[in-house]
């Protein structure tokens, strides 16, 4: 078994024989990590995608607006990750971002994740069929389990969540009423001897 | 009285970092500190009338236990190099994390010893090979096996039985991923496992003298006197790999410094000085002489930094003893005022050492401070803007941005990895092939590229539109947030220039990790002695904390 470490560093290291520049490269590596931590085929398709990238001529997206969309070939996933990750906090007011045609869009997942850890909120990403919610960058819930490649997304759709409860106030008020089970009653006593007692805040 | 910490600008010169000496905070003192009171064992030896085989060493507490498993082979005279090339050696080790069954052994006993091209698991955390100084190794065999004790003169003068030739850890080759085992407090500290496996390869290299002589004359033999025992450590050669490391790890470099660095402010702001703490200062300081007169090296280079730092240590010992008064408040604050003022680099960073002695308060705590998580800062705050990126880039690389790269002698080297051992190297731009693949190692020059580049782009652009469009210099944008909140986890200095010595990257590194007498074999690499002098397992429990200078 290759250890995170090799798989960070061979990654990074392909990355920048693939002509991406040192600094990319080293998101790509940790991207890369990332992607096995959370059992998806990021060597995989990382493999495939060097391979092909030459003959994709692909398109790269400087900033990103609400909808974009590749005019003749399709998006370079690691370009268009790298600056959704930088743009963030502009993104983030956007809501929803949609991407038509982005190449190789398990290459671009891990920048959205680490995206929902900067900005703290969830995202829900969506390619073609396949449906992602990114925790954070601490989980990545997806009905998406096969170890394949995936060449290309015709759609991509990103949503970002508000922090909301995902419960109902009746629910949490009947479960803190049984934790305040562990609370002591207070008689005079208790009281006196509390801290502060006796004296006033009124100074 | 509130003393500043040192400049990182002064601090981070390489000049200065190639002068740092072992101190308390160490890191195979306080390895030595931690597991004092771990259970030391012999779990297997089995070796035969040579000495080659299998042997297994353990420190165990509670329900914790780390095995060293030893494999001893035969090695031909012509196969034996210390170089990264070398393909066999005469021992190779692995650290097993728990207690290895039998068919660990055996998976392992195909693997460890093709050491770069064996495979290891996540039970394995750290691997390392070893050679031996066969003349010194010889000759305690032959003496042993007379009934003698061997020249004490050769012992002394190598100062080791065996040396390693790279110890290699954090999921190398397969090895457990540090993630895997950073939550356990016994190993807060850096290379504290690589330390573990260094220790414990000494104890098998006695244990292996012990037994050859013992069969090549079984009437006759003794065992080699545990105070020669102790005497000696293990060698290590070590070359340019180690040079990279340190810039490739900011934050962990700056923790490693900043420890240092907040140690010795805390120690110039004490304001009385105990009898007891000068008592011991002056003894250490005194009794270290001895590390410094033993110290052997053919290297001209470092034959005059001995020289120049034995006279300033004997002139400083004497200007303690005659005119110094440890009474008077701050005392450690005028003295490091002084030597700043009248001694050489090498002798400044070596009493700062030796300011630490007594103050086991102060470096404690920071032992576990050393550590670090380089990921926690690995994203680049691309809401900030191209102005605040330029004010820290003024302020915190300031010698920096007055190098001129354009002429050849501060551009004349590249980093570069070589093919065949995967092993960093540094080579003249101008005479050698390869420099379109070099290593993003060359943080000064792209530091002032980036400086120029901002220099011409609006102030209030923010660093995601910045990097948008110049994405060539990301490495160093994410570089500069780091310094901003870590002062000391940038070289202050031009990696690539004409005159880099790269073995004072080597130095600043072994210097943490303890290592005494560095004898430069050439501008690229040296060798060092590990644990000389240091209690054996069995003596653990009780020790001397400055056994460095018994």
């Amino acid at each position: 078994m290759r250890s995170l470490s090799e798989i960070d560093t061979v990654s990074k290291r392909s990355s920048r024989a693939a002509g991406y520049s040192w600094g990319i490269a080293e998101e790509i590596g940790k991207n890369i990590r990332l992607l096995e931590i959370f059992s998806l085929p990021g060597i995989k398709n990382l493999n495939s995608f060097f391979k092909k990238k030459k003959e994709l001529r692909l398109e790269n997206i400087s900033i990103i607006k609400q909808d974009n969309e590749a005019n003749k070939n399709e998006y370079c996933p690691i370009i268009a990750g790298v600056n959704f990750l930088d743009q963030i906090k502009t993104l983030e007011t956007l809501k929803e971002i949609t991407f038509k045609k982005v190449s190789y869009p398990l290459l671009f997942l891990p920048f959205v994740s680490r995206a929902a850890e900067v900005i703290g909120k969830r995202i829900f990403l969506k390619m073609d069929d396949r449906e992602f919610l990114l925790n954070f960058n601490n989980n990545i819930y997806s009905n998406y389990t096969k170890n394949e490649i995936i060449v290309s997304a015709e759609n991509i759709y990103l949503k970002v969540l508000e922090n909301r409860d995902s419960f109902e106030e009746k629910e949490w008020n009947e479960l803190y009423k049984l934790s305040e089970e562990t609370f002591v009653e207070e008689n005079e006593s208790l009281k006196q001897g509390g801290a502060g007692a006796g004296l006033t805040d009124n100074d | 009285m509130n003393i500043s910490l040192r400049d990182p600008n002064v601090v981070m010169k390489l000049s200065r970092l190639g002068s740092f000496h072992q101190s308390k905070l160490s890191f195979l003192r306080s390895f030595l500190k931690e597991f004092k009171d771990w259970d030391y064992k012999r779990d297997l030896f089995e070796l035969n009338e040579h000495g080659y085989g299998t042997a297994v060493y353990s420190f165990k507490k509670k329900n914790r236990v780390y095995s060293l498993i030893c494999f001893a082979n035969e090695l031909d005279e012509n196969e034996r190099s210390d170089r990264v090339i070398a393909t066999k050696w005469d021992a190779a080790f692995t650290l097993f994390d728990g207690v290895p069954l039998k068919q660990d052994i055996e998976r392992l006993k195909n693997e460890v010893p093709k050491q770069e091209f064996g495979r290891l698991s996540y039970k394995e955390l750290t691997l390392s090979r070893a050679n031996k100084s066969v003349r010194v190794f010889n000759h305690v065999v032959e003496c042993l096996s007379e009934g003698k004790q061997p020249d004490n003169d050769l012992i002394t003068s190598v100062g080791y039985l065996y040396r390693t030739t790279a110890v290699y850890g954090s999921g190398k080759f397969g090895l457990a991923d540090r993630f895997r085992i950073k939550d356990r407090e016994e190993i807060y500290g850096p290379f504290r496992l690589e330390m573990m496996l260094v220790y414990l390869v000494r104890q098998f290299t006695f244990n292996q003298v012990n037994h050859v002589a013992k069969s090549k004359n079984p009437k006759k033999a003794v065992s080699l006197d545990i105070n020669i025992c102790k005497s000696l450590g293990i060698g290590n050669s070590t070359g340019l790999g180690m040079a990279p490391f340190i810039v490739n790890h900011p934050t962990l470099l700056n923790n490693w410094i900043s420890a240092r660095e907040i140690s010795l402010k805390k120690i110039r702001e004490i304001k009385t000085i105990s009898e007891k703490d000068k008592n011991l200062f002056l003894e250490c300081l005194k009794k270290s002489i001895k590390n410094i007169t033993s110290w052997n090296t053919e290297s001209q280079y470092q034959i005059n930094k001995i020289k120049s730092l034995l006279k300033d240590l004997n002139e400083f010992i004497v200007y303690l003893d005659d005119d110094f008064n440890f009474e008077q408040d701050y005392a450690f604050n005028e003295l490091y005022l002084y030597l700043e003022k009248e001694y050489c680099e090498e002798c400044i960073e070596y009493v700062v050492s030796m300011m630490m002695e007594p103050y086991d308060d102060i470096t404690s705590p920071l032992i576990k401070e050393m550590s670090s998580e380089e990921e926690k800062y690995f994203n680049i705050p691309t809401e900030r803007t191209v102005e605040e990126l330029k004010l820290i880039l003024e302020k915190k690389y300031p010698d920096i941005l007055t190098i001129d790269f354009s002429k050849d002698e501060n551009n004349l080297n590249f980093w570069f990895i070589s093919k065949n051992k995967e092993e960093p190297r540094l080579a003249n731009r101008f005479d050698e092939v390869g420099a379109e693949l070099e290593q993003p190692l060359a943080i000064a020059r792209d530091i002032k590229k980036l400086y120029e580049l901002l220099s011409v782009t609006k102030n209030s652009w923010t660093i995601a539109k910045f990097l948008s469009t110049n994405n060539e210099l990301r490495h160093v944008v994410r570089r500069a947030f780091i310094v901003e909140k870590f002062p000391y986890s940038e070289i202050q200095d031009n990696t690539i220039g004409q005159k880099i010595m790269p073995i004072d990257m080597l130095r600043l590194k072994l210097s943490f990790f303890g290592a005494l007498k560095f004898d430069p074999r050439s501008d690229k690499w040296l060798r060092i002695c590990m644990f000389q002098g240091a209690p054996l397992p069995e003596q653990l429990k009780n020790y001397d904390e400055h056994w460095v200078y018994n």
